[in-house]
């Protein structure tokens, strides 16, 4: 029971950090998309609130738990990291820094980047002082991801990189991006590929926001025309991306999945509606029925991370992940449309949750459809014939 | 929020082992063609195979090692139950080693030894309609002189032709659909003025009407305290939901594993037809379903080993989740089949049958989910 007391005393210290530090105006149910802290050398916090949190967290290393406390990381253990969780979530602390740089590029360097690189790119993430975005998609290349056109030619000391990205996210408001490019147009398409990382401000990028049905504009068009990259810009090997990339879209799979799981974790539905006053014997039926797919699921998550830390891989797992919790949060925002009536159908405003709504509907699309998760189960896991 | 990690949801070693020996026993057993040879006898039971199973010591699982179990716990029970669920085993195993196991330990310790040993089977008598419901107990106890007399009938009792044994639920006061004065009887099956009639099941398991006609009972037949009966059957009926709720994880596990065999064997067209996009994300879709109900199911075992009084809501997340994915795994399994799923010669009707008798034993979709739903308030 060595663990368990070192575990409580755990939480003891970070719940008494946490009602400490965690300024107030941080905690509290029911903040949007618009209120999540991004950071980035452009940033503007929105309150000293929000600044003070994200330098309070920072310093301990908890805005990455996980991460090795060289690169600036909390090097928490997962049981550590689920007590902090737990105990943020318990004031209701908000998460004091999202999300692409943390959650995608992080992981990635540590994986497949050179010690070089960790040194320079992960202590200013864990900071929120460097913003990143992700260039995968292009025109030609959404769930053929492999088709990338984008190309990075050899022109000794650096890459001169021209082509289009498309659906990257923030890209207006990032530092840098993570791109795929093609570096052999010959080889077969999966092995042409390269990972490299651009900053946003090398001449011959530009960024053009593309506005979508929520009225909101989160993804860009992105250009590229004769930009220099260093070569010390490539993470793993010439040629070798298509592996980093596979290994970040699991990531993204799980993260997409299990950003529904947070979005679901906290109020039961069923306490949401009573509190509405619907009468509605479909609504109450839909209602359960959500209330129980999304414990589940939250549990398949819990249980994949319990496997993750026994030392089996999610692997293509993350496909059904990604499929079950995106399709679950398009099922719970329909509900509380619903469920909302007219004070659910505005902008803004005291219940207005259109934008969310609507946003929802792209999470079975971004990081690859439903469809791509549906045939990568049928074929890799259930080993159906091609 | 305890201080102590909570129990990983990944199986240990020692519960992977005991569900490779489960399956590889069940594998040489073939459950199923036992099935179909007792159905076409007009059998409801199978009392050799639980015989080989009670060796094994499954039906100790729950038992303390004092009274001759093992005391695995419910998560293991869990794994013993689907494994069975997957083959269509059939045994009186939720009904004795779960629920009577759970209801006696502590209170009849002889008949609990029996019950380890599996040489004592037991029914539990609670439903008195069509669905599942504690409360509506009419089955009247009255009081005569310092005896009991019980009257009444509780409809279609799982294992209830063939047990040695019935725990009753009875109203001894209160009434119906109030949760006090019930109490629970132990009764020997044979007890002058029990009358049995076996029901048809679709399942082809042993399902019975009980009729208590003037049943005469003492202070000796109650288990746990009169008028609080509630507290001696909720913790066996809950074991016992989440038992079943892991065995239609397992029937759907064994539903889709023939289902997806046939989609790789099956040609048409040239081709074979799991190669077909369409298919393929139906069997993908159920798939996902069925890893989603995993967790529920492994989760309720935790749950009822960590802290069973407080455990009810994993329980019913488990069993609205198996029962929702069992719905669709044989729906879908008749369907990929095509017309030979149709056919009494192929197995998918037995699976398409049992899934539907065990929703509906201790509480089916419904039910569960607005438990869940009210837990969660």
């Amino acid at each position: 029971m060595v663990v368990d007391n070192a575990l409580a005393h755990f939480r003891a210290s970070t719940a008494a950090w946490l009602e400490e530090n965690c300024p107030e105006p941080m905690r509290g149910a029911g903040w949007s998309e618009d209120e999540i802290c991004w950071g980035g050398k452009r940033w503007q916090f929105t309150s000293d609130a929000q600044r003070v949190w994200l330098e309070r967290m920072a310093a301990k290393g908890w805005t990455a738990p996980r991460w090795p406390t060289e690169y600036g990381g909390g090097g928490l253990s997962r049981a550590q990291d689920k007590v902090l969780a737990e105990e943020m979530a318990r004031i209701g602390a908000r998460t004091p820094l999202e999300r692409i740089g943390l959650r995608m590029l992080g992981p990635a360097l540590l994986e497949f980047g050179s010690e070089a690189q960790k040194q320079r790119y992960l202590p200013p993430i864990v900071r929120g002082e460097m913003r990143w975005c992700q260039g995968y998609s292009e025109p030609g290349a959404g769930s053929d991801l492999a088709g990338v056109q984008t190309r990075a030619e050899d022109a000794g000391d650096h890459f001169v990189v021209n082509g289009q990205k498309v659906w990257t996210s923030y890209a207006d408001k990032a530092d840098a991006i993570f791109a795929l490019v093609r570096t052999d147009r010959d080889a077969p398409k999966h092995k042409g590929i390269s990972f490299v990382l651009i900053d946003m401000e090398s001449e011959g990028v530009s960024t053009r926001p593309i506005r979508l049905i929520s009225g909101k504009s989160p993804f860009c068009e992105t250009f590229f025309d004769d930009v220099r990259v260093p070569k010390e810009n490539l993470v793993g090997e010439l040629n070798g991306g298509w592996a980093i990339a596979k290994y970040l879209l699991t990531h993204e799979r799980e993260m997409i999945g299990g950003g529904a799981r947070g979005l679901l974790g906290g109020r039961a539905i069923s306490s949401i509606l009573g509190d509405s006053g619907i009468d509605d014997p479909v609504i109450a039926a839909d209602a359960l029925r959500t209330e129980v797919d999304t414990l589940a699921f939250g549990l398949t998550m819990e249980r994949y991370k319990d496997a993750a830390e026994a030392g089996q891989g999610v692997g293509d797992a993350s496909a059904m992940l990604k499929y079950a919790g995106t399709e679950l949060n398009k099922q719970r925002y329909d509900l509380m449309m619903a469920a909302g009536g007219s004070s659910a159908l505005t902008w803004d405003g005291e219940g207005a949750l259109a934008p969310e709504w609507l946003r929802t509907k792209a999470n079975s699309i971004e990081g690859g459809t439903s469809e791509v998760m549906l045939g990568i189960i049928a074929r890799r896991i259930l080993e159906l014939p091609a | 929020m305890s201080a102590a990690a909570p129990a990983s949801l990944v199986e240990t070693d020692d519960e992977a082992l005991l569900r490779d020996a489960a399956r590889g026993f069940l594998a040489g057993a073939d459950p199923l063609a036992r099935l179909r040879a007792m159905r076409d006898e007009g059998r409801a039971t199978d009392p050799e195979l639980w015989r080989e199973m009670a060796a094994m010591g499954w039906a100790g699982v729950l038992v303390d090692e004092a009274n001759g179990g093992s005391a695995m716990g419910h998560r293991a029970a869990g794994i013993l139950a689907e494994e069975m669920g997957r083959t269509l085993a059939l045994s009186p195993f939720t009904s004795s080693a779960v629920m009577a196991a759970t209801a006696l330990a502590g209170r009849a310790t002889d008949r609990l030894s029996a019950v380890a040993a599996g040489d004592l089977s037991y029914a539990i008598a609670v439903d008195e309609g069509p669905k599942h419901n504690l409360a509506t107990t009419a089955l009247a106890a009255s009081r005569v002189g310092n005896r009991y007399r019980l009257d009444g009938c509780k409809r279609f009792v799982a294992d209830g032709g063939a047990a040695d044994r019935i725990l009753v639920l009875a109203r001894t006061g209160g009434s119906p659909g109030g949760a006090d004065g019930l109490t629970v009887f132990d009764l020997e099956a044979d007890r002058a003025g029990i009358e049995r009639t076996r029901r048809d099941s679709i399942d082809a398991r042993d399902a019975a009407d009980i009729t208590f006609n003037g049943v005469e009972a003492t202070g000796d037949d109650v288990l746990g305290d009169e008028g609080n009966g509630l507290a001696a059957i909720a913790p066996a009926i809950r074991a016992g939901q989440a038992a079943v709720a892991a065995e239609l994880a397992g029937l759907s596990a064994g539903a889709f594993a023939m289902t997806v065999d046939y989609l790789k064997d099956r040609k048409q067209f040239g081709v074979p037809i799991g190669s077909f996009q369409a298919l393929q994300h139906r069997a993908a879709h159920l798939w996902t379903h069925m890893e989603v109900t995993a967790s529920a199911i492994a989760h309720a075992g935790r749950a009822l080993d960590d802290d069973a009084d407080t455990a009810q809501l994993a329980v019913s997340l488990a069993k609205a989740r198996a029962a929702d994915t069992a719905r669709l795994a044989v729906a879908e399994g008749v369907q990929m089949h095509g017309g030979i799923g149709m056919t009494d010669a192929h197995n998918m009707g037995f699976f398409v049958k049992r899934a539907r008798v065990a929703t509906e034993w201790l509480g089916d979709y419904g039910h569960h989910a607005a438990h869940v739903a009210r837990l969660r308030r």
